[in-house]
């Protein structure tokens, strides 16, 4: 039955009574509160833009860690908590990204612009890494993507050309004023954190995140109704990467330099998986939430040494085990908010009789 | 000869490594329970180990006798108080809670021992050997040889042969049926985990001696574990043992050649067998849906 | 004095409820069929006294005491022993071991292992095969003398003949008998209804999670227990259901004993347009039929 325009459908005419009176229903994949967290959202990044013209870089270099991190977070999030693959290898294409970023610029590339290359270098390698991993799922997985990381670090670690252990720095970006550089790396982080987060969310929503979602949750059974899942797990991964790639090559830019110890360090996977499960695991919103939450221990235990890490790995447990639905599943289970609809949502419209 | 003492000396480095990654097979083919706090736990143990010497003045072998049965104490109780909740919860829960240990306990023993290597002094049993021909045979690789050897074989042998093994392999196959046949499965489960603790704790700390202990040697530990139970075939002990022999013995030629790629070639192994032949050399085919449906490296 | 007692049980899976206000009672060395098409509520009833699946209300006594709150692995060592739907052996432990593992009750009962070999010759021969190796027939024997081994109480066995060949079963209802003489009461479900009939005394009637009917079952009427089965009006103790849609009553139905005639066939102007259709007299005969005036064609 066609809808018409205005929403509600015209009540048929002279239909025999049935045994069951099917109610018109309509279905709908967005909502007011999606579009006032839109709008706000955009509004958050416009203001965001705009901070260093008005704050200093004690101020917008934490805020380029928040940046990444959340970008980290989402993407993390879209690979366990939708397409149900949980790596914890995703530190290897922060590191590739960081290191095709060093290669372009040593090629005559501008840093800024090598930043889709990279991603895309990183792309091009979880594709072949893909390969190794794709028959694998749950814990097998998990540490196989963490074995891909150590491999690459300990390959690194013995390449001369790539600076071995001790690692190597930017030199493009030496030329540039520091406050312009500084600023150039807080809108780039910006720019990363949206297509991240903002692509994830598109991607959700599309027919890819239905049958990413789909295989998460059952792979056979997502077979059976003709997904295909290796596909979809592979498409998921490789998008994953590219982000991350992109995120990699953004810490060499912001920290001028990068060594295989620190960023193919299993560190990293580790926050991924406290943002994400203290934030919630599988929803769009809670992986900004944990990042929030991660960055903001980060900046007050950061005195007490690795004691915070502790600290954030016991609640991670402790959600884990009682509130697998993170901070964020709390508040919107609860209340039946949504900011940011990924489904479809069925409203019958029940005439009164 | 050299290559033949080589190999000699990568087959008891694979003894140690086969003797760690017991316990994870045992966890993973009975729980379907991967634990990555596995080598942090072994970790753990070893500075037990040093701390209880430096502070009671005991020897090395007394302190790592006292220390077995404090490791299987502690694996039942995490067994009971956390995994058991973290395997009812989901699949993607056990992962998420081990991984959370793991880190914790690294920067726990970061923060009360620092990050530095610590030595494990073992006394004469470090550089005892014995020497026959040109093959060399240090006791303390030796013994760790033997200890794997006879730990492999007692678990096997009590699996086949006891009442607590046919319950074991009864609750592996079918956790709900098992209950129903009157098998407290808690209580079994605890056992396995202490098992698994223990031997992870024993082989960590006699390699120990060797390498020295220091907090990030967990990450690796667990790695090399998971690599010898992957390539040893899940559901089969032996393969274990073979497993990690093999990683061993990769390590300790390649080394010869030259050391900086020495680990990256084990690693590459690991990952050559997982796209060759991924349920490992003795895989047993699974016969049932759920242990199938678990990643035996064969899934869709 | 009753070995198992169950009162106004409701049961089911997260929304989906299964059973409602089941009750019934077993009494010692006593045969109890259950019958009732599928999804009846047969195989929950049996897994929720069994405690693998945990009652929403109700009581369930064994012996006078409340096991209700029970877990499953406590209600075995109480002496209730389950033969699942589907048998559900450890397929990579022998038949011999499938059969000892049950932790209590050996030695306490007649139902030693030398005594289960006997009983099923068959098992004895495979003893050392992996069980998930066996035929559908030693299976079930395995499982039958698993849950026997525990020398139980209460015997549950649900659907024994299901995938196996009649003459299996048949097997197995003969060996019945001896395993009744043992005192252990049992709750049998059975799709067969002559075979749970005869083989028990009294039959409990399953639908759509309501006993709708119970009685001797050697003096059942067949007529009203098939009412029961399928659901019907006139069966006594039917309650209205919850589904949307109410079953056809029987007397409603098409009898079977009065087909189609075949002397209407439809007709052809529904299909042809008439200024197309071939008057009758013009058509072709039917094939392979005689023209009644034509002697000429052998015979």
């Amino acid at each position: 039955m066609a809808m018409k325009r205005s929403g509600t459908p015209a009540p048929p005419a002279a239909r025999p009574p049935a045994a069951r009176d099917t109610a018109p229903v309509s279905v709908s994949r967005w909502s007011t509160a999606a579009t006032v967290t839109t709008a706000c959202a955009a509004a958050a990044v416009s203001v965001l833009a705009l901070a260093p013209y008005v704050v200093g870089t004690n101020v917008t270099q934490p805020m380029v860690t928040l940046f990444l991190l959340a970008g980290m977070a989402s993407l993390w999030n879209l690979l366990a908590g939708y397409a149900g693959m949980i790596s914890f290898g995703q530190q290897a294409y922060l590191g590739i990204g960081a290191y095709a970023l060093y290669l372009f610029g040593r090629a005559g590339i501008s840093p800024f612009a090598a930043i889709p290359l990279a991603a895309l270098a990183a792309a091009v390698a979880a594709a072949g890494i893909f390969l190794i991993l794709r028959r694998l799922s749950g814990g097998y997985f998990a540490v196989a993507t963490w074995v891909v990381a150590e491999c690459l670090f300990l390959y690194v670690t013995t390449q001369g050309w790539l600076g071995g252990g001790t690692g190597v720095g930017l030199q493009q970006l030496s030329t540039m004023v520091p406050v312009v550089r500084e600023a150039d790396t807080y809108w780039t982080a910006l720019a990363v954190l949206v297509v991240c987060a903002g692509g994830g969310y598109l991607l959700v929503r599309s027919r890819f995140g239905l049958d990413s979602r789909a295989t998460g949750g059952d792979p056979v059974a997502a077979a059976a109704v003709g997904v295909e899942v290796q596909r979809t797990r592979r498409l998921a991964y490789v998008l994953a990467a590219a982000g991350f790639g992109a995120i990699g090559a953004m810490l060499i830019i912001s920290g001028l330099y990068i060594d295989p110890a620190s960023v193919f360090n299993i560190n990293y996977s580790a926050d991924m998986l406290f943002m994400v499960v203290i934030g919630g695991l599988g929803t769009i919103e809670g992986p900004l939430i944990g990042a929030l939450i991660l960055f903001a221990a980060q900046q007050v235990f950061a005195q007490y040494g690795a004691w915070y890490l502790v600290g954030i790995g016991a609640l991670a447990i402790a959600v884990v085990l009682l509130a697998p639905a993170g901070l964020w599943g709390i508040v919107s289970g609860r209340r039946g908010w949504f900011l940011l609809p990924v489904g479809y949502r069925v409203r019958s419209h029940r005439r009164s009789p | 000869m050299t290559w033949l003492n080589d190999t000699l000396q990568g087959i008891f480095v694979g003894g140690g490594y086969a003797l760690t990654a017991v316990g994870l097979s045992l966890m993973f083919g009975v729980m379907r329970l991967v634990n990555l706090a596995h080598g942090d736990l072994a970790v753990c143990a070893t500075y037990l180990v040093t701390t209880v010497m430096a502070a009671l003045g005991v020897p090395f072998l007394a302190a790592l006798l006292l220390m077995l049965p404090v490791a299987f104490a502690a694996g039942a109780v995490l067994q009971l108080g956390l995994f058991d909740r973290a395997l009812r919860t989901g699949p993607l829960a056990p992962l998420l809670v081990t991984f959370g240990l793991s880190i914790m306990i690294d920067n726990l023993l970061q923060q009360t021992y620092s990050a530095n290597v610590r030595g494990v002094p073992a006394g004469s049993i470090d550089v005892a050997a014995a020497h026959l021909g040109g093959l060399v045979l240090p006791w303390l690789s030796v013994l760790k040889l033997v200890l794997a050897l006879v730990v492999i074989g007692g678990l096997s042998a009590a699996l086949r042969f006891t009442g607590w093994g046919r319950r074991v392999r009864a609750t592996s196959d079918d956790v709900a049926m098992a209950r129903l046949q009157g098998i407290r499965v808690r209580p079994l489960f605890a056992t396995v985990t202490g098992i698994a603790i223990a031997a992870a704790a024993l082989a960590g700390t006699l390699g120990a001696v060797t390498t020295g202990v220091y907090p990030t040697l967990g990450t690796l530990t667990l790695i090399f574990a998971f690599e010898a139970v992957v390539i040893g075939g899940l559901g089969s002990l032996w393969g274990t043992l073979l497993g990690g022999i093999l990683i061993g013995v990769t390590q300790v030629l390649v080394s010869q050649v030259s050391v900086p790629y020495a680990t990256l070639a084990s690693q590459l192994l690991f990952l050559l067998v997982l796209v060759v032949r991924p349920q490992g050399l003795f895989g047993t085919p699974q016969a049932d849906g759920q242990a199938a449906g678990q990643a035996a490296g064969a899934e869709a | 004095m009753t070995a198992l007692t169950v009162q106004d049980l409701d049961a089911g899976y997260r929304d989906f409820q299964a059973l409602f206000g089941v009750s019934l009672d077993l009494a010692e060395g006593e045969t109890v069929s259950l019958i009732g098409a599928n999804g009846a509520g047969k195989s929950t009833l049996l897994m929720t006294i069994a405690g693998a699946l945990r009652p929403w209300r109700g009581r369930i006594t064994l012996g006078g005491a409340d096991i209700a709150g029970l877990p499953d692995h406590q209600r075995a060592r109480r002496g209730i022993a389950i033969v699942p739907e589907g048998r559900r052996l450890f397929p990579s432990l022998t038949a011999e071991e499938n059969i000892l593992v049950p932790s209590t009750g050996r030695g306490a009962g007649p139902w030693s292992l030398d005594a289960l070999y006997e009983l099923f010759p068959m098992v004895a021969a495979r003893r050392s095969q992996r069980a998930g190796l066996l035929s559908g027939g030693e299976q079930q024997a395995v499982a039958i003398a698993r849950a026997l081994a525990a020398n139980p109480r209460v015997l549950l066995m649900d659907e024994v003949s299901l995938g196996l060949a009649p003459a299996v079963v048949d097997g197995f209802y003969r060996l019945l008998p001896r395993i009744q003489e043992s005192g252990v009461c049992i709750l049998l479900v059975e799709q067969d209804i002559d075979r749970a009939l005869a083989a028990s005394d009294r039959a409990l009637c399953l639908l759509e999670g309501r006993v709708v009917m119970a009685g001797d079952s050697a003096g059942l009427d067949r007529d009203r227990l098939v009412s029961a089965y399928f659901g019907a009006p006139s069966a006594p103790g039917f309650s209205a259901t919850k589904t949307a849609g109410a079953p056809v009553p029987l007397d409603k139905r098409v009898p079977l004993d009065k087909p189609v005639p075949l002397d209407k066939p439809v007709p052809l102007d529904r299909r042809v347009p008439p200024d197309r259709r071939v008057p009758p007299d013009k058509r072709d005969p039917p094939r392979n039929s005689v023209p009644p005036d034509n002697p000429e064609v052998p015979r």
